[in-house]
């Protein structure tokens, strides 16, 4: 394989992976305070690109991805406050039913408003057809605008664990939610806020990737799975780990697909989520012992 | 909670108890991915039928029956066909069913309409479905054979006999595949690529780069799904000119329009609906096209496309046949295979006991993407 081909595969790779990623780490954030997985991540994604295209008729484009990222928020949050908050202490197999529950609902909801077809964001930069060149390989200008979104997204999130009180709060609240309510930490607002959290970083990259994937009311579904996989394999609650696995995940199906058909593509994705969960049911990049202490 | 429940249930109850309708009505069933993958199949198809019953009951029916259209969405799955067919054949009773959408769809009811002796017609495009004929199973979208042998006619003319092949992994893909294997050498084309991908893939840039190893001079890609607009703006952002070819399952402008710029120059074969406008004057299916789209377009304020043109098609084919002899299975069946020479979306259809197609080459013009328009492909 020559050089500009094999970054032409890395580069596609990392583009997937990215995406993967973000939809982990909105697992992560909310596994971290809730200790539920909230199937409905995939909705987020699929909600923040569907407003960004709808509302991208009537303002500028910037206003438009900012506005359809707080409405997604929003919904996050009614959605905790609606069917989570009232729960006390749910079972996990009653939070899995809830979450999927929530996550019909979107999607049928998102089918009744805007219909069963394709929609997309005009590229940010450039059109359908210009590209970058690169060492000979040719890259899309908004493969540069989700790399560039998804680093921000780790960044901020970084920052806001381990420079602000309310980043503290959630990560006390993540370790032990009882001392954190006795320590006064606002533990349901906290959870709250996750979910708004997760929801607003999923609409980000829902709308930063519908130039290159499109997005219809039925794109939630499969980003959730892949985004579930590489949740699992970077271990729970570790968004690093999150981000390592999903770049991992994309450049191995990339290149999976220059050796084998292209239809063997998630064959290869979920020998590897198998694979994983035999060997290393904690994880990639998360210590066993930290996981046995978690109850799902 | 309790009440809720029971107000749940006694809705639940009420629904099924809709009185029977006359005995006079006309019942016809529709498989059709109206959601899903196939969206852009089936949503233009189910609300030509819509419109056509309304059109039609109007007027007092079809010969004074009442047309009852019963539309199944079965978002293009071949599992939610079959167990739909059962329902509509055992349970609704009805005359004939419209649909599936999808090839595959079709494949998995062929059998079930044939052996209860219902009208199926499918709105779907591979050659297998009438070929070998069943006796009930008629369809109306132009046969993916005679597609890839236009194709083949067009890269003969500019000297590519190099190709890569993209299909994806639906009955639609896996026939066109299959005729393309089978016509290529007749026309001394080379397939120096074969990839298949994904229904619901929503990247291929990766398998556009094998292309950049492959030397091909042409792209012909096979599918029904929004992965062929994709697939065209990846090929493009490699800086990939060669030209590309895809099937008439390219044929609803929201695929152009979803590749954008990349989807200038794009070659096609499809029905005339889409050209109307460019057809002479003394073309006789001019003033059928330019009718159904005008009605269509003023109803839903949406693009007409080929595929709400299949449908179109298979309803008057079966109005007609009824029209002429009343609501009889056999006789309407032994009728619709003795059409001869009626005018509608697809082309000029002429059926007989082993051909349950009708269309021959002709009901294929050769477009191209210009300017985010559908033309013709100028010869």
């Amino acid at each position: 394989m020559t050089l500009d081909l094999a970054l032409q595969y890395l580069v596609a790779g990392l583009t997937y992976g990215a995406i993967y990623a973000v939809v982990a780490i909105g697992f992560n954030i909310v596994y971290s305070a809730t200790g539920i997985i909230n199937f409905a991540q995939g909705e987020f994604v699929m909600l923040g690109g569907m407003l960004a295209v709808q509302l991208s008729r009537s303002m500028p484009l910037p206003a438009a991805v900012a506005l359809s990222v707080a409405i997604t928020a929003a919904v996050g949050a009614v959605v905790e406050v609606a069917f989570i908050r009232w729960l006390g202490k749910p079972t996990v197999l009653r939070m899995v039913v809830i979450t999927i529950g929530v996550s019909i609902l979107l999607r049928e909801g998102a089918l009744f408003l805007w219909g069963e077809g394709v929609r997309s964001l005009p590229y940010f930069t450039g059109d359908e057809v210009s590209s970058v060149g690169i060492l000979g390989a040719r890259i899309s200008p908004q493969v540069f605008w989700v790399l560039g979104t998804v680093a921000l997204i780790v960044a901020v999130l970084e920052w806001f664990y381990r420079r602000t009180l309310l980043g503290w709060e959630m990560q006390a609240c993540a370790a032990n939610k009882d001392a954190a309510a006795l320590c006064g930490v606002p533990v349901r607002r906290l959870v709250t806020l996750s979910f708004a959290m997760a929801a607003a970083i999923g609409a980000l990259a829902g709308a930063v990737v519908s130039p290159i994937t499109y997005t219809s009311y039925a794109a939630g579904g499969p980003l959730a799975i892949k985004g579930f996989t590489v949740a699992i394999l970077g271990g729970l609650g570790n968004s690093g780990g999150a981000v390592a696995a999903g770049l991992a995940l994309g450049v191995v199906e990339s290149f999976a697909v220059s050796v084998l058909p292209a239809a063997y593509k998630d064959v290869v994705t979920l020998s590897l989520l198998l694979a994983v969960l035999v060997v290393r049911p904690s994880g990639l990049f998360a210590s066993g012992e930290a996981a046995r202490l978690k109850e799902f | 909670m309790r009440l809720a429940v029971l107000a749940l249930v006694a809705v639940a109850l009420a629904a099924p108890a809709t009185p029977a309708g006359a005995a006079e009505e006309l019942k016809i069933g529709a498989l059709l991915s109206v959601t899903g993958p196939a969206a852009f199949l089936g949503a233009p198809e189910a609300r030509t039928l819509e419109m056509l019953t309304e059109q039609v009951n109007a007027r007092g029916g079809i010969a004074g029956h009442k047309v009852k259209l019963i539309v199944k969405d079965t978002g293009a799955s071949p599992e939610k066909a079959v167990s739909f067919a059962r329902q509509l054949i055992d349970e609704e009773k009805v005359f004939a069913i419209i649909g599936p959408s999808t090839s595959g769809e079709t494949m998995a009811v062929k059998g079930i309409a044939e052996e209860a002796k219902t009208l199926l017609i499918s709105l779907a495009a591979a050659e297998v479905i009438v070929n070998p004929v069943a006796s009930h199973v008629f369809k109306t979208a132009q046969k993916d054979s005679h597609a890839a042998a236009l194709i083949f006619q067009d890269m003969k003319k500019r000297g590519i006999t190099r190709i890569a092949v993209f299909s994806s992994n639906t009955g639609f893909g896996k026939a066109g595949k299959e005729q393309i294997a089978k016509l290529a050498p007749e026309y001394g084309i080379q397939i120096v690529l074969d990839e298949v991908y994904d229904k619901a893939a929503t990247d291929l840039s990766a398998e556009a780069t094998k292309l950049k190893g492959a030397n091909a001079q042409a792209v012909l890609n096979w599918s029904i799904e929004p992965a062929q607009s994709i697939l065209v703006k990846n090929i493009r952002q490699l800086g990939l000119t060669i030209p590309i070819y895809q099937s008439h399952g390219f044929g609803n402008l929201a695929y152009a329009k979803a590749a954008g710029s990349a989807a200038e120059g794009v070659i096609f074969p499809l029905g005339r609906l889409a050209v109307a406008d460019a057809l002479p004057a003394g073309n006789p299916q001019k003033p059928v096209l330019v009718a159904y789209r005008d009605a269509y377009q003023k109803r839903y304020g949406e693009e007409v496309s080929g595929f709400g043109g299949y449908a179109w098609d298979a309803f008057q084919l079966l109005a007609a046949a009824v029209e002429k002899v009343g609501l009889d299975r056999a006789k309407v069946r032994a009728a619709l295979e003795n059409t001869q020479g009626f005018v509608g979306q697809s082309g000029v259809f002429r059926f007989s006991a082993a051909d349950h197609n009708g269309l021959g080459l002709d009901s294929f013009e050769m477009l191209t993407v210009k300017d985010g328009k559908f033309v013709p492909l100028a010869k």
